[in-house]
């Protein structure tokens, strides 16, 4: 499976999921420059971590009017998916690629911290080794991660199951106190309508080796190793 | 149009900091009167915070040299060898006197300086610590500051993109009107590929690369080497402005560039900005410089020759390129979005050539402004001093209820969990971070290798007060122990020496001590000291700072797995204590904390023991003996029991029976250097004591882990019986319930 990592002036996790991407999966991996439009070898696209553009207009802003980000639309609807980690979330809500957006934390504070996600959606193809109601331990770090969107939006991304994964305790109870930045309904993470783009805060490829605390990370690169079939495609929702 | 410039006289020079004596020398170096932009060179260059005046006669004595060191002291940083062919970059760095000024901006500014110069030589940054002093939390003024530095570092590094992995943060009055921001950065780097800043190569072309120059940190060098007054609000312009993302940039483009080979030499403009760089530069190559100030590009207009030399506008570089390949540097630069412009070359010297369209305005010898006067003061100790060594701490009551005692010193700031400031920095961009902090030191591992490093910073003002030379050479000991307590064998050091008013003997005599002890203690640990930076005139309306010698270790470990970490595992492991009984509530937390009292004597520090001491450690750590390692610090056997029962993911008590003898309070919470807690399986206890045996040092069996509660017994009596969930809400509470 081939992923491309995508590199914004101001990405910094980019290093981070290529090493796990070749390195732990053990898949052919290239970095895509944020001006290239050209996504066409590619199975998957990720969109990292980091501060693109310093963030300094609004977070991902900048980042989701890029060359790069424009080829995405034509790459999804070619089969390809996309997965974007806490910037790279932030840039595709900011795309209107995923819906809703993401703002400061409630604390009004950056965090960095380990959480607990429920799984709440196992049929996309980021997912489908998990089960829904497991729990992933992932850490996070950001300083605007409190996802919101409006009423009807959250009705319409319920109904569709849409939202993968919640902040919730070890136990997997969505509790306040497990929610770490103030997102509605403890939403970590979603899908677009199709399946084919997740967005979520916590970072898989922080917990993708025991050595780093951790491997629950690992099972978002399994679900899409496994559910990529032999035409090129992959199994959506 | 160029304003007029001031007339030059000698109080002028005054009040740009030099002395009578220094701007006299400065015109027998001429032989003749220096233009005013002449002027604020040599006031620059010759501040204490870029020429060392007071403390390079004693940082002379620091052994700087051993068969790891790839870099010693004089570039942006130091370099230590950690084989499998790469190399470890570090350095530590002060950033008081803007913080003071400007907590959020100062502290930010602090990281972004010391990234550049980690990163000037060639390395990727991997790790920032930092330590931390203030005054009282209780203080809402000290509050204010403590919030402004600690966003101010996790703004700066989040968006940069390098992890925050341990550090400190004490309190002490002494502290509250001046603030301590020391932040060390590690970097790595293929040991072949270490970059240097000079400027070799007569006809080389000098570029400016990265941001913009503004009007921002004119004189911050100046700043930096002065007291402040009720005034300080005034010096805010002096404090520079960050831009993290810039840096980011630069990082990138920098390491790029010099993947090239097209990079001859590199320098971060740092304090006095590029009048420092095209100074130092060919200085240290023995060549000159020429370069056209109205070629570097310039963020606000009508800026004069001498704001373009001494602003200290951020992220910025000097950068000497090989002749004919300009080209190439451009493009890499233009790939990242940044300024490089050529603004001048290389020449045979002697002498810095400055231009401003073209008029000449300085010929100055770089000789001249790189050779500081250096002073030898005098010093001798304080009045003071011996009153508060006599002081007998067992002259003082006994606490009525041990365990009240204990909780209450797990709850005091200093050493309550300091999570409230590690959650808003990252600490595992990079995934190279195996122990996060909250250990005696942080580890990370060396990819693509079985490696990995331990570092740890440290310091002890009380200490250093009570015994400058003994307390420094502790401050050394303590974090080598910590990176011993992970397992790692320390390689190399890096010092910031925070003091007060250099031109005070009492202060000098401090300083000329500290770096005695420091010297000693590395000498002992065969630790060169590879570089830091000495922060001098913390002082604020004539309250000095204590003396507060900061000290960072690095060290290895050869094989990452088998690093270990202070917190019991399991029930049912034996508790060992490694180390001399001898402590002394003297300089204690306890005694603070308990009596509001700094005073006593220090236990004794025998460097011979401390070096054993730490090699056995990590012979039992190596030899997959220990499974917890625990430094006794501030609080005592009984605070470094009680952490090693609390901090980890699963509570676990312990049961622990002391010698009686001295008094329960010095047993319990008297402080002494060389002193270890291990826990070891059951099992293995016959193995463990077989090493400990050939290791020739001082130790004892003192208990066994399990339970839900710290028992501390002396001699037959139970003298504290703690619910370890008690202890963990102090301790986690403590620091955060003045934030919150």
């Amino acid at each position: 499976m081939r992923f491309g990592v995508v590199v914004f002036p101001g990405t910094w996790s980019d290093c981070d999921f290529h090493y796990v991407i070749s390195e732990v999966i053990r898949q052919p991996v290239k970095y895509v420059w944020h001006r290239d439009r050209n996504l066409a070898d590619l199975d998957c696209v990720v969109l990292p971590g980091g501060f693109s553009y310093g963030d300094y207009l609004r977070a991902g802003a900048v980042a989701g009017r890029s060359p790069v980000v424009e080829a995405l639309p034509e790459f999804i609807a070619g089969g390809g998916v996309v997965l974007g980690s806490c910037n790279g979330f932030q840039i595709l809500c900011e795309a209107g690629l995923l819906p809703g957006a993401l703002m400061r934390n409630e604390c009004l504070q950056y965090r960095c911290q380990s959480t607990s996600l429920l799984v709440e959606n196992a049929e996309t193809p980021f997912t489908r080794a998990l089960r829904p109601g497991q729990v992933l331990t992932m850490p996070i770090s950001h300083g605007e991660g409190k996802y919101h969107a409006d009423a009807e939006t959250l009705r319409a991304l319920r109904q569709r199951h849409q939202v993968v994964f919640r902040y919730a305790t070890a136990e997997g109870a969505v509790t306040r106190a497990a929610n770490p930045n103030g997102s509605v309904d403890n939403i970590a993470g979603i899908v677009n309508e199709e399946g084919s783009v997740l967005g979520l805060m916590p970072h898989p490829e922080r917990a993708a080796e025991s050595a780093m605390g951790g491997t629950d990370g690992l099972q978002i690169f399994h679900s899409l190793l496994g559910s990529l079939v032999e035409d090129g495609t992959f199994l959506k929702r | 149009m160029t304003p007029a410039e001031p007339k030059v006289t000698l109080d002028l020079a005054r009040s740009l900091g030099l002395t009578a004596e220094e701007y006299d020398r400065i015109i027998q170096q001429l032989r003749r009167e220096p233009s005013y932009t002449e002027l604020g060179l040599f006031s620059a260059l010759w501040s204490e915070h870029c020429a060392y005046k007071h403390s390079r006669v004693f940082l002379r004595r620091l052994p700087q040299s051993g068969r790891h060191v790839l870099q010693g002291p004089g570039e942006n940083a130091g370099a230590i060898d950690i084989g499998d062919g790469w190399a470890v970059v570090f350095k530590v760095e002060s950033h008081n006197h803007p913080s003071f000024i400007e907590p959020f901006q100062g502290a930010a500014t602090g990281v972004g300086g010391i990234l550049r110069d980690i990163f000037t030589m060639g390395a990727r940054p991997i790790a920032i610590l930092d330590s931390l002093r203030f005054g009282d939390p209780a203080d809402p003024r000290v509050r204010r500051l403590i919030d402004g530095v600690v966003s101010g570092i996790s703004w700066y590094g989040n968006c940069f993109g390098c992890p925050t992995v341990g550090g400190e943060i004490a309190f002490a009055p002494e502290y509250t009107g001046n603030p301590l921001v020391n932040v060390m950065c590690v970097g790595l780097v293929r040991a072949d590929r270490i970059f240097r800043a000079r400027a070799e190569g007569v006809g080389n072309p000098v570029f400016y690369v990265g941001n913009k120059t503004g009007r921002d940190g004119i004189h911050g060098a100046t700043m930096a080497s002065a007291t402040f007054d009720e005034r300080a609000e005034e010096r805010r312009p002096t404090v520079q402005v960050g831009d993290p993302f810039t840096e980011k940039l630069l990082l990138e483009a920098c390491l790029e560039a010099m993947a090239t080979g097209a990079v001859v030499g590199i320098q971060d403009m740092g304090a006095a900005g590029l009048a420092c760089c095209t100074s130092e530069m060919p200085a240290r190559s023995g060549t000159g410089m020429s370069v056209e100030l109205s070629a570097v590009p310039q963020r606000e207009e009508g800026m004069t020759p001498y704001e373009l030399l001494l602003s200290e506008s951020q992220e910025r570089m000097l950068l000497v390129g090989a002749r004919g390949r300009e080209d190439e540097l451009r493009r890499v630069f233009a790939h990242w979005e940044l300024d490089a412009v050529q603004i001048g070359e290389v020449t045979a010297g002697p002498d810095l050539i400055v231009r401003h369209r073209g008029d000449q305005v300085a010929p100055v010898p770089v000789a001249a402004l790189a050779e500081a006067p250096l002073y030898e003061k005098p010093y001798a100790p304080p009045d003071w001093l011996a009153e508060r060594r006599a002081l007998d701490p067992l002259a003082l009551p006994e606490p009525a209820d041990y365990g009240a005692a204990l909780i209450e010193l797990m709850g005091s700031p200093a050493l309550a969990s300091k999570e409230w400031a590690f959650r808003q920095y990252d600490q595992q961009v990079g995934i190279n971070t195996l122990v996060l902090p909250g250990s005696d030191a942080s580890v990370l591992r060396v990819k693509g290798t079985r490696r990995a490093i331990a570092v740890a910073i440290d310091g002890n003002g009380r200490q250093v007060l009570l015994d400058p030379r003994a307390g420094a050479a502790m401050a050394v000991c303590e974090a080598a122990r910590n990176v011993s307590c992970a397992g790692g064998r320390p390689l190399g050091v890096t010092d910031c020496l925070n003091f007060g008013s250099p031109e005070r003997p009492e202060i000098l005599w401090q300083l000329a001590e500290a770096v005695e002890g420091i010297g000693q203690a590395c000498r002992a640990l065969d630790l060169p000291v590879v570089g830091g930076n000495v922060s001098l005139y913390n002082e604020t309306l004539g309250q000095a700072i204590l003396p507060t010698p900061i000290v960072g270790v690095v060290g290895l470990l050869d094989e990452a797995a088998g690093l270990s970490t202070q917190w019991f595992k399991a029930a049912g492991h034996r508790v060992a204590l490694l180390g001399p009984d001898a402590v002394s509530l003297g300089g204690s937390e306890y005694l603070w904390l308990r009596h509001r009292q700094v005073g006593g004597r220090l236990a004794p520090l025998d460097l011979e023991v401390e070096r054993r001491v730490q090699a056995a450690a990590r012979a039992a750590i190596g030899a997959g003996l220990a499974t917890a390692t625990h430094d006794c610090s501030e609080g005592g056997l009984a605070a470094a029991l009680a952490e090693a029962c609390v901090t980890g993911k699963v509570r676990v008590g312990c049961e622990v029976t002391l010698p009686a003898g001295a008094r329960r309070d010095q047993v319990l919470f008297g402080e002494g250097p060389s002193r270890i807690v291990v826990s070891v399986e059951a099992e293995r206890a016959r193995e463990f004591e077989a090493l400990m045996a050939e290791s020739a040092i001082p130790w004892r069996w003192v208990g066994t882990t399990g339970g839900d509660r710290l028992r501390l017994q002396v001699g037959t009596e139970t003298v504290v019986s703690v619910e370890l969930g008690q202890i963990e809400h102090a301790w986690r509470n403590g620091f955060e319930r003045h934030m919150a």
